[in-house]
């Protein structure tokens, strides 16, 4: 019975001693995650030099070139605090997204394409006013989700431009009483484990913005879409396949 | 015996004064004074760390800028072709330099040039940084067409120069690199923020009818589609400072942008200048073909060209534009109108 006390207490002690040297003494690991976002064409990967050239196939069966590529992602999920981050893809800049410091293992990793209401305030955020990202007042003011340019092969054989340009959505079919639509949207890319310096790929079918689940007409809606209500929601819903987890490591 | 040791001590001590005197002078920071409009839109102002403006500098600069020994035969200075009381800029489709000769391309206005956050100078963006930007022309023979060597001997030689230079810089010996160092200073104090869009913005004054309409065709997209590419009411720069084909022809005897990337794709891109001060900067576009704000307008309106690297912001071009109505053209032009800054014209701190 004696030993047995014995045996209790030592391992008590061992546990208590154990958990007072982690609180007092070990600091939490650190880790630095890197989201690298990319982009492909049906898994064709995209980079700046397949710009400006018709070389791409939607699935109505217009050709059609890249020449301007810029979107915004916001509150990434690794951090708590609001967040947001502009991507041009022409300009390779904001592609990779480094977070120090975090102390998770884990994450439910997800961001928002484009702002949400809450977060889309008129000219509050000097970088994007300083690059033009801004939607006209008279469009319910805020900022562009994306701005996808470039020129298709039209129905008469000639190469047309398209702006392909999301914003919140805004129907003006009475002036008077403005109705808007959040077609900002939350990608989900499910529960990540992160390493002391872990990379993570996001990729960006940009088939998928003519794809699904509308097939996109190129020869119907090619421009002034950002004041087109129905264009609006038609784009929000194609981006819901769009972005996809790739490799983490 | 002792007195030539004197004589030496003495001029040792002065010597040591005069190199202590370029060692411990320091400049005084100059207070930029940044619109209210702009603290609050914009990120902050491009000022290389190794080129901070300082009141010494940024008066040596304006000195420079309106002084003809930078050029080779001493008639023209940069004030010449960029005249303050014209935004900066000529009113002439082309330059003349100091041989007569003329350029292909347009005198740009100045104004707001610490906010080209990419830092490409020019229409066709061929120079990096003010600084490197203000060598160009002084040693280009179709502009001011002088030896810079001989342009910095001739300061030295001046009785005020080195010692201004002494005050800007800790240095009195001159050389090409220090003189557009204080050029870039000036420059960039030339802030233009002060028009009536710009006091209607924070609230000081109402647009006319007219005005107010013009805004709302500039920012619609299915009408003037201006702001994708001249800012807007959130971007008081009035432009994104990047390289568009904006239609002007089907095909390039200019490439612009492609002459300087050597990439094809930018052939016929030339810089959107800003929409800020257009009563004063006629005629318009990189070569200057526009004499007038209707002719611009019209050109959008229903003159597109098209070629292979014209903008996809550019719309309906097979119809040659938009059509916008006659209103919506006179609209527009006041609205253009109202980004007048006469303030700016007349600051007596940037007259010669």
């Amino acid at each position: 019975m004696k030993k047995k006390y014995c045996l209790l207490i030592l391992t008590l002690l061992l546990v208590t001693g154990c958990n007072e040297e982690l609180d007092c003494c070990v600091q939490p690991e650190q880790f630095t995650v890197t989201l690298n976002f990319t982009h492909h064409w049906n898994g064709l990967k995209i980079t700046p030099q397949d710009f400006n050239e018709l070389k791409f196939t939607n699935e109505n069966g217009e050709r059609l070139s890249i020449e301007r590529l810029r979107y915004l992602v916001s509150n990434i999920s690794l951090i708590n605090s609001k967040n947001y981050h502009l991507i041009d893809v022409g300009e390779n800049y904001g592609t990779s997204i480094t977070f120090p410091e975090l102390t998770d293992e884990s994450y439910a990793l997800s961001f928002r394409f484009g702002f949400s209401d809450e977060d889309n305030t008129d000219g509050t955020y000097q970088d994007l006013n300083s690059v033009s990202f801004n939607v006209p007042e008279i469009l319910g003011g805020g900022y562009h989700f994306m701005q996808f340019d470039g020129k298709y092969v039209d129905n008469n054989n000639e190469a047309s431009g398209f702006n392909y340009h999301t914003i919140k959505a805004v129907d003006r079919t009475d002036p008077d009483n403005l109705k808007f639509e959040d077609t900002s949207f939350e990608v989900n890319l499910g529960t990540i484990v992160v390493a002391d310096t872990t990379e993570i790929e996001i990729k960006m079918n940009l088939a998928e913005w003519f794809k699904n689940p509308n097939t996109w007409n190129l020869n119907e809606l090619n421009t002034v879409l950002m004041p087109n209500f129905e264009a609006q929601k038609m784009m929000r819903a194609n981006g819901g396949s769009v972005f996809s987890l790739g490799v983490v490591n | 015996m002792i007195k030539p040791y004197i004589y030496f001590f003495a001029f040792f001590l002065l010597t040591c004064c005069s190199s202590k005197e370029e060692e411990i002078y320091t400049p005084i920071p100059y207070n930029l004074e940044i619109p209210a409009l702009f603290a609050d839109k914009l990120i902050a102002p491009i000022i290389p760390t190794d080129n901070l403006l300082t009141e010494e500098g940024v008066l040596l600069g304006k000195k420079l800028f309106f002084d003809k020994k930078l050029s080779g035969d001493n008639t023209q200075a940069c004030s010449s072709c960029h005249n303050p009381k014209k935004a900066f800029t000529d009113q002439q489709q082309f330059s003349a330099g100091v041989q007569g000769e003329f350029g292909a391309r347009n005198a740009m206005p100045l104004f707001n040039l610490a906010w080209n956050f990419d830092e490409r100078f020019a229409w066709d963006g061929k120079e990096f940084g003010l600084e490197q930007q203000a060598l160009e022309p002084v040693s280009n023979p179709i502009e001011m067409h002088a030896n810079w060597n001989l342009v910095v001997q001739k300061l030295q030689e001046s009785t005020e120069y080195p010692s201004l230079f002494l005050r800007a810089f800790g240095a009195s010996e001159i050389d090409a690199k220090l003189v557009t160092k204080a050029i870039a200073q000036f420059e960039r104090t030339l802030i233009s923020g002060d028009s009536k869009f710009d006091k209607y913005l924070l609230g000081e004054t109402s647009l006319t009818q007219e005005e107010q309409n013009g805004f709302n065709v500039f920012m619609d997209e299915a009408k003037g589609d201006c702001f994708h590419c001249h800012g807007s009411n959130n971007n008081p720069l009035w432009t994104d400072n990047a390289f568009h084909n904006n239609g002007l022809d089907t095909t390039f005897q200019d490439l612009g942008f492609g002459t300087v990337t050597g990439d094809p794709n930018d052939n016929g891109k030339f810089k959107s200048p800003s929409i800020r001060n257009l009563a004063f900067t006629a005629p318009y576009m990189h070569d200057g073909r526009f004499a007038t704000l209707e002719e611009v307008i019209n050109h959008y309106s229903e003159g597109l060209q098209k070629s292979s690297t014209i903008d996809p912001l550019m719309k309906k071009v097979n119809e040659g534009g938009v059509h916008l109505s006659p209103k919506d053209k006179n609209d527009l032009k006041a609205f253009l109108l109202s980004l007048t800054d006469r303030e700016f014209i007349n600051n007596p701190n940037f007259q010669e």
